[in-house]
C-alpha cells in the first residue's frame, strides 16, 4: 500500500454519467420541486430506476463483494462505499432532495443489511431489483425522542398466541415514509423499519428494529412535514396503533440479554451512512461555491491563488477559505469510505466527517448567499435554496454536536457514562 | 486507487523520527527556545537519520529518490517533537532542494554531493523580506543582469544559520519572475546583520538579516544556469512544508492538551468529562485531520505532476495556517493558566501556531 488519490476508472466513468443526470434530469427541475413541495419526480424516479437495472445493480447500495478465493484474478480492493459516495455527491450536486427521493431500500434497507440475518436480507432486499421502482424507510425518531434514542417510547409486545409482534407508537421525520408505506401503482411494495422496545426495563439492550410491510392495518401516515429545505423529498409522521408484525420480522434477537449489542448494530449502520450523508452535503456545497465562483466570473471579479493572505481581497479570501472547506471535507469523506470498504473500523473518521461536512456545507451555501446579495437571496437563482437544502447536513443522522461527543468519546477513550 | 496506508518502507522512517523527535527534540525544546541556542549533537543526530539524503539519488551522492508524500510525513513527525529542531535539521533542505527540483545538471553535481556528504552543514536559502505584504512571488530584491553577471541588491530576512553558512540560495526578483541565485557569503557587497533575528517564537533557530548592495554572481549560479527556472515547484515545496511542520505542532498540542483534560479535576469530574472540554478537543482533531489529508493529497498531487498540485499547495498551506492557530489557542484555553504559564509547552506552541502564517520558506520537502 501506498498513500494515493487516484481515482479508480469505474468512479470517473460513474462521475460523468451522473453530471449528465444531475444536469438534466434534475438542476432543470429543481425550482419546480421546490415550489411543489409534495409532489413526486415520478420522471427523476423512473428514470433512475431504469438506469440503475441497466447498469446491472439495484438500488444506490454497496455490491456485496464475492467472497469466494479468487486466486487466479488480481486482487482489486473493494470500492463499494467510495463508489457510492462520489455517487451521492454527484447527485446531490444536482439537487440533494431530489437525491433522497432515489428509489432503494434507503436506511429501512441498511437496518436490515447490518442487523438481519442471511435470510431476512435475502427475503426483504429482494424487491428493491424488482421491476418497480421501491421504497424503504426507517422509523427511529419520536415526538420526544431525537439525538437521544435511548428515550424511544415506541413497544412492541409479543403476544403469545398469535407469536406476533403487537407494535404501539409514534413516529417522525420519516425520510421516504410515504414512498415506502403508501401504495402508489408506479411504485412496488416498500417496507419501513421500526425501532422499539421489547423490554423498556433494559433500556437501550432492549431496543430492536422490525421490518413493518406496506399495508400493515393499524399503520398510518398522519402527515407529511412542510420543511425549510429538500422540499422534495418527503418528511413522514407515522402512528402505529396496535399494528401485527411476524415474529421473523424482528431484526435481531428477541431475548433481550444484558448487553447493548442489538442497539450497537444500529449504531454501526451509523458509521457507514454517515459519510454519504456528508458526502450529500458537500455536493450542495459544490454546487453553490461552483454557482459563486461563475458569477463573480461574470461579473469580471478574479480569484488570484497564489498571492499572499495580506494582498486578497475579502471576497478572494472567502472564496479560498470555501475551497479549503470544500476539498478537505471531501477528502474526510473519501478516507472515511475507504475504510469501510477496507473493513477498518471508522467511528471517529465517519463522525469526524460528518461534523466536518455539517460545518462546511452550512458555511459555504451561508456564504455564497452573502457574496452574492441580492442574487443570492432572489429565488431566481438556486443559491437561496442550497442555502436551505444545505442545513439539514448538520442536523440528520447525528446533529453536529452528537458527532462531536462521538468523537470526543474516541478520541478520549470515554464511554457513554464517561462523557455524557 | 485512492489509498491512505503508508509504505511499510514510510511507517519505518516515521517510527525512527518519531523516537528521535518525541525524546530528544521533545526534551530539549524548552530549554532550547529560553537559552536561544540548539545543542549542535541534537541537530546532528536529527541529521543522521538521512531525510535529506534519502531524497537525492545515488548519482549524485544520496541513496533513494525524493517523494513529496515521504516528507509531509518526515516533516509532521519532526516538528511534532520541536519546530526549531525540526527547521534547524531540515536547513540544508533548503539549499539542496530546489537545486534538485530545478537546478541544472551542472549544479546538481557541484553542490548536491556536497550539501550531503558527512556532517550537517549549514546550506541554507533567503527568501522572505521583511515587508508587511511580502509576496514570494513578487520580491523587493532584484538581480540585474549585467554583462555576463548578475548583479543582486535588496534584503533578505528570517535567514536561518547564514551566519555561519558557506553557501547560501538567495531569490530575488529577474525579468519579473522570481529566481534563485547561489551566493557564497564571502561575496563582496553581502552583509549579515551580527544581531539575529528577535521574534515571538522559534528562539532556538539562528535567523539572520541580510543585506545585499551590488552583489556580483556569474551567470552559471543562477539556479538552473543561464536560462533561469520555474519558481513553481520551489514554493509549493515549500508551501507543503510549512503545512507538514504546522500539522505537527498542532498535533503536539492537541495531543498535550487532551492528555491534560484527562488528568485534570475540576467539579469532581475530569475536566475532559465536561462537553465545552470534549468538544473543543473534538473540533481540534477534525481540524488537524482535514488539513493532514489536504496536505497528503497535495503532496500526491506533486509526485504524480497533477496540474493543480500547486493550486492545492497553496490551499493546504493557507488552511495549514489556520489551522495551526486555532488548534494551538484551544490548547492553551484548555490548560487555562497552567496553559499560559512557561512551565507548560503550549503557550510556546501557540507562539509557533501564529507563524505559519509568515514560515512560507523556512522549510522544504
Amino acid at each position: 500500500m501506498a498513500i494515493e488519490f487516484e481515482s479508480p476508472k469505474p468512479i470517473i466513468q460513474t462521475q460523468s454519467v451522473l453530471k449528465t443526470v444531475a444536469e438534466e434530469m434534475m438542476r432543470s427541475k429543481s425550482r419546480y420541486f421546490d415550489d411543489h413541495e409534495h409532489e413526486i419526480p415520478w420522471d427523476y424516479i423512473e428514470f433512475m430506476h431504469t438506469a440503475m437495472k441497466a447498469m446491472g445493480g439495484g438500488a444506490l447500495a454497496p455490491r456485496e463483494e464475492k467472497t469466494e478465493d479468487d486466486s487466479t484474478k488480481p486482487k482489486r480492493p473493494p470500492i463499494g462505499y467510495q463508489l457510492l459516495a462520489t455517487q451521492i455527491e454527484m447527485l446531490a450536486w444536482g439537487d440533494v432532495g431530489m437525491y433522497l427521493t432515489t428509489p432503494g431500500g434507503g436506511l429501512g434497507a441498511a437496518a436490515v443489511q447490518a442487523a438481519g440475518s442471511p435470510e431476512q436480507r435475502s427475503k426483504f432486499l429482494a424487491r428493491f431489483v424488482d421491476e418497480k421502482p421501491t421504497f424503504g424507510a426507517m422509523c427511529m425518531t419520536e415526538p420526544g425522542a431525537g439525538s437521544d434514542t435511548s428515550a424511544i417510547r415506541a413497544r412492541a409486545v409479543l403476544h403469545e398466541e398469535t407469536k406476533e409482534w403487537i407494535i404501539n407508537g409514534e413516529k417522525i421525520f420519516v425520510t421516504a415514509g410515504d414512498k415506502s408505506f403508501t401504495p402508489y401503482e408506479q411504485l412496488g411494495r416498500g417496507f419501513i423499519v421500526v425501532w422499539a422496545s421489547i423490554d423498556p426495563s433494559a433500556g437501550r439492550a432492549g431496543m430492536r428494529a422490525f421490518v413493518v410491510e406496506q399495508g400493515t392495518p393499524g399503520v398510518r401516515i398522519v402527515k407529511l412535514e412542510h420543511k425549510m429545505g429538500i422540499r422534495v423529498s418527503d418528511t413522514a409522521a407515522i402512528s402505529l396503533v396496535d399494528a401485527r408484525v411476524p415474529y421473523e420480522n424482528i431484526l435481531g434477537s428477541p431475548t433481550v440479554e444484558k448487553t447493548t449489542t442489538g442497539f450497537k448494530g444500529a449504531m454501526a449502520t451509523f458509521d457507514a451512512t454517515r459519510p454519504l450523508v456528508a458526502a450529500s452535503g458537500i455536493g450542495v456545497a459544490r454546487a453553490a461555491l461552483e454557482f459563486l465562483k461563475e458569477k463573480l466570473k461574470e461579473n469580471g471579479v478574479e480569484i488570484h491563488y497564489g498571492l499572499p493572505r495580506q494582498r486578497l481581497t475579502n471576497i478572494e479570501r472567502e472564496v479560498i477559505d470555501m475551497d479549503i472547506l470544500l476539498k478537505s471535507a471531501w477528502l474526510m469523506v473519501v478516507k472515511a469510505v475507504w475504510m469501510a470498504d477496507n473493513k477498518k473500523p471508522n467511528a471517529l473518521e465517519s463522525s469526524m466527517c460528518k461534523v466536518k461536512a455539517g460545518d462546511a456545507t452550512t458555511k459555504i451555501t451561508q456564504k455564497v448567499v452573502e457574496i452574492l446579495g441580492p442574487l443570492g437571496y432572489s429565488r431566481e437563482f438556486l443559491a437561496e435554496k442550497w442555502f436551505r437544502d444545505a442545513k439539514i447536513t448538520d442536523i440528520y443522522e447525528g446533529t453536529g454536536q452528537i458527532n462531536r461527543l462521538v468523537v470526543a468519546r474516541q478520541i478520549l477513550g470515554y464511554s457513554g457514562s464517561e462523557l455524557r | 486507487m485512492v489509498s491512505f496506508e503508508p509504505t511499510e518502507e514510510q511507517k519505518m522512517l516515521i517510527e525512527s523520527i518519531a523516537r528521535y523527535a518525541g525524546t530528544d527534540l521533545r526534551t530539549a525544546s524548552r530549554e532550547s527556545e529560553e537559552s536561544r541556542e540548539l545543542p549542535k549533537k541534537l541537530v546532528g543526530k536529527g541529521w543522521e537519520l538521512g531525510l535529506l539524503q534519502a531524497s537525492i539519488p545515488e548519482s549524485f551522492g544520496g541513496f533513494g529518490e525524493r517523494s513529496a508524500v515521504t516528507g509531509v510525513l518526515a516533516m509532521e513527525e519532526l516538528a511534532f517533537g520541536d519546530l526549531a529542531g525540526a527547521l534547524a535539521v531540515m536547513t540544508p533542505s533548503l539549499f539542496a532542494i530546489p537545486i534538485l527540483l530545478v537546478g541544472s545538471d551542472e549544479q546538481k553535481n557541484e553542490y548536491l554531493p556536497k550539501v550531503i556528504e558527512g556532517v550537517w552543514q549549514p546550506y541554507t536559502a533567503a527568501i522572505i523580506e521583511y515587508a508587511f505584504d511580502f509576496d514570494a512571488d513578487d520580491l523587493r530584491t532584484t538581480a540585474t543582469l549585467n554583462d555576463g553577471e548578475y548583479v543582486l541588491n535588496g534584503e533578505k530576512a528570517f535567514v536561518p544559520f547564514a551566519k555561519d553558512a558557506e553557501f547560501i540560495l538567495i531569490y530575488a526578483k529577474c525579468d519579473g519572475k522570481t529566481q534563485g541565485f547561489i551566493v557564497p557569503k564571502s561575496s563582496a557587497g553581502l552583509s549579515i546583520r551580527d544581531e539575529r533575528e528577535k521574534l515571538m517564537g522559534l528562539n532556538a533557530l539562528p535567523l539572520y538579516r541580510i543585506k545585499l548592495d551590488h552583489v556580483m554572481i556569474p551567470a552559471s549560479r543562477r539556479l538552473g544556469g543561464a536560462v533561469g527556472h520555474a519558481f513553481e515547484p520551489v514554493l509549493a515545496a515549500m508551501r507543503l512544508a510549512s503545512a507538514s511542520a504546522a500539522l505537527g505542532v498542532a498535533r503536539a498540542a492537541f495531543e498535550y492538551s487532551r492528555d491534560y483534560a484527562k488528568e485534570r479535576e475540576a467539579f469532581g469530574v475530569k475536566i475532559a468529562q465536561k462537553q465545552a472540554v470534549a468538544f473543543m478537543l473534538a473540533e481540534m482533531r477534525t481540524e488537524i485531520e482535514a488539513v493532514r489529508l489536504l496536505a497528503w493529497e497535495t503532496a500526491w498531487k506533486l509526485d504524480q505532476r497533477k496540474e493543480d498540485a500547486y493550486t492545492e499547495a497553496y490551499l493546504a498551506a493557507i488552511g495549514a495556517a489556520d489551522m495551526a492557530m486555532t488548534v494551538t489557542d484551544r490548547a492553551v484555553q484548555i490548560l487555562g493558566g497552567h496553559g499560559y504559564i512557561r512551565e507548560n509547552p503550549v503557550e510556546m506552541w501557540m507562539r509557533n501556531g501564529r507563524g505559519f502564517a509568515t514560515f512560507t520558506g523556512l522549510a522544504i520537502i
